[in-house]
């Protein structure tokens, strides 16, 4: 067995003296582990670094057996984000959400959308909206995805503002008002908002509290599990530099 | 299946040398020969050596070194700096520093760096110990000497946002082109590093 794909490093654990057990992101085999061997050396350490993108060739006997890459690398991010802690946060964060989804079960989409995310990690102005993005994304592709196009109660388009915690539906200003407490915000920028307009601090802050209640309810708690720590050094850290 | 070729006694310490870095069983039934081949002037002084390690050896209360008195030597050595902390995540790293002899100060061993990977959270760290440490009065600079890796780097962040509201001077190691490294081989991360990082010539 054998194929080679590209993928983003999430992670590598010391398997051995030398080698590693490498955890990637690919786009076409989903998030993949495999053995490198020689992988603790000075020429591969620094390209296994999470953020990193790498050429990866995976070969095994056996289809279910752990296998080995062979990794060449592609882009190097990490050093670039080692100089900003929203971006090493940023990057901490993303690696534990990309380990919410089964292993070898490809998702193209989530990657490419991690590869851009983890391009801009390091510029404040798009790390939290594109952040915020990618986690509903996540939400959609692990089956939890939440309906933003149209008001749960009253079918309208236009105008929407809060987003049910039960059914994880949109719902307009007017249908919604009298239940506002009880209802989550949802901030423009996810709804037409035009690309270019930067979403106010307070707006990344419904964001990320919109995908972090259903990212907790749905998907963590469940397992008895939290939120990562970094996420909420992200969050914080996002939210201030949008001020 | 392999036979044993020697007594239970040699067969154990061949299986906890192989257990050594550095030595597979191969290796380790060589060195285990040697040893026994040395008995008086290698095996002898070595099974002393361990003993009396194994019984001194403790971890320094207030850096994390591990040395046979506790505060360590370091910590105990008045010609050093009390007011420069050097971070280190390892004790490895903390000989290593003190090979180059370039830290005139004092270390505080962290113990590891924050991982999502390996589920290494704050708190697993020593890392109200270094708080506390650079709270005391007389402490000016602290040096985060940890390693130039995503985990390290966070760490070193999670560890100034926690010194944030002390009055200290905060700094890391430079990031760059190592001393005999060629331009052509290294990675274009460290080189944009170094670029970013020049100095005045």
């Amino acid at each position: 067995m054998h194929w080679s794909d590209e993928a983003l490093v999430l992670g590598a654990r010391r398997h051995g003296e030398s080698g590693v057990v490498l955890e990637l992101m690919t786009r076409e085999h989903g998030r993949h582990l495999g053995l490198v061997h020689g992988g603790r050396s000075h020429k591969l350490q620094p390209v296994l670094q999470p953020g990193n993108s790498v050429h990866a060739t995976w070969r095994a006997r056996l289809d279910e057996q752990l296998g080995t890459y062979t990794i060449e690398p592609a882009t190097s991010r990490a050093a670039r984000l080692m100089t900003s802690p929203l971006a090493l946060y940023g990057i901490a964060t993303l690696t534990a959400l990309l380990r919410l989804l089964p292993e070898r079960d490809p998702h193209p989409d989530l990657h490419a959308m991690a590869e851009a995310l983890a391009d801009h990690l390091d510029e404040p102005d798009l790390a939290g909206p594109l952040f915020v993005r990618f986690e509903l994304a996540l939400l959609t592709e692990l089956g939890f995805g939440l309906d933003l196009a149209s008001c749960a109660a009253t079918g309208a388009t236009r105008d929407l503002a809060f987003v049910s915690p039960k059914s994880g539906r949109a719902v307009s200003a007017a249908a919604g008002e009298p239940y506002r407490d009880r209802l989550l915000p949802l901030p423009g920028f996810l709804i037409g908002q035009p690309r270019g307009n930067r979403p106010s601090p307070q707006e990344l802050d419904h964001g990320f509290a919109l995908t972090g209640y259903f990212l907790d309810r749905s998907l963590y708690d469940p397992q008895g599990q939290h939120l990562p720590d970094e996420r909420a050094r992200f969050v914080a850290l996002a939210i201030k530099q949008a001020e | 299946m392999s036979r044993s070729v020697a007594g239970p006694e040699i067969e154990r310490l061949i299986q906890l040398m192989a257990r050594l870095p550095g030595l597979g069983p191969r290796s380790a039934r060589r060195a285990a020969l040697h040893l026994i081949k040395k008995r008086e002037t290698l095996l002898g002084p070595l099974s002393d050596a361990m003993r009396v390690a194994a019984e001194r050896v403790v971890v320094c209360r207030s850096c994390g070194n591990v040395d046979t008195s506790d505060p360590c030597t370091i910590c105990t050595d008045a010609k050093r700096d009390p007011s420069l902390i050097v971070v280190v995540e390892d004790v490895s790293d903390l000989w290593a520093l003190e090979r180059s002899g370039a830290v005139p100060g004092r270390y505080h061993v962290l113990g590891g760096v924050l991982s999502p990977l390996d589920g290494v959270r704050p708190e697993h760290l020593n890392i109200e110990g270094l708080v506390s440490r650079a709270s005391e009065p007389g402490v000016g600079e602290i040096i985060l000497a940890l390693n130039a890796t995503v985990d390290g780097q966070t760490t070193a962040h999670y560890v100034t946002e926690r010194l944030s509201h002390l009055p200290l001077k905060i700094t890391r190691l430079a990031h760059g082109v190592p001393v005999g490294g060629e331009l052509d081989y290294l990675d274009e991360g460290t080189l944009s590093a170094a670029i970013r990082s020049r100095t005045a010539f």
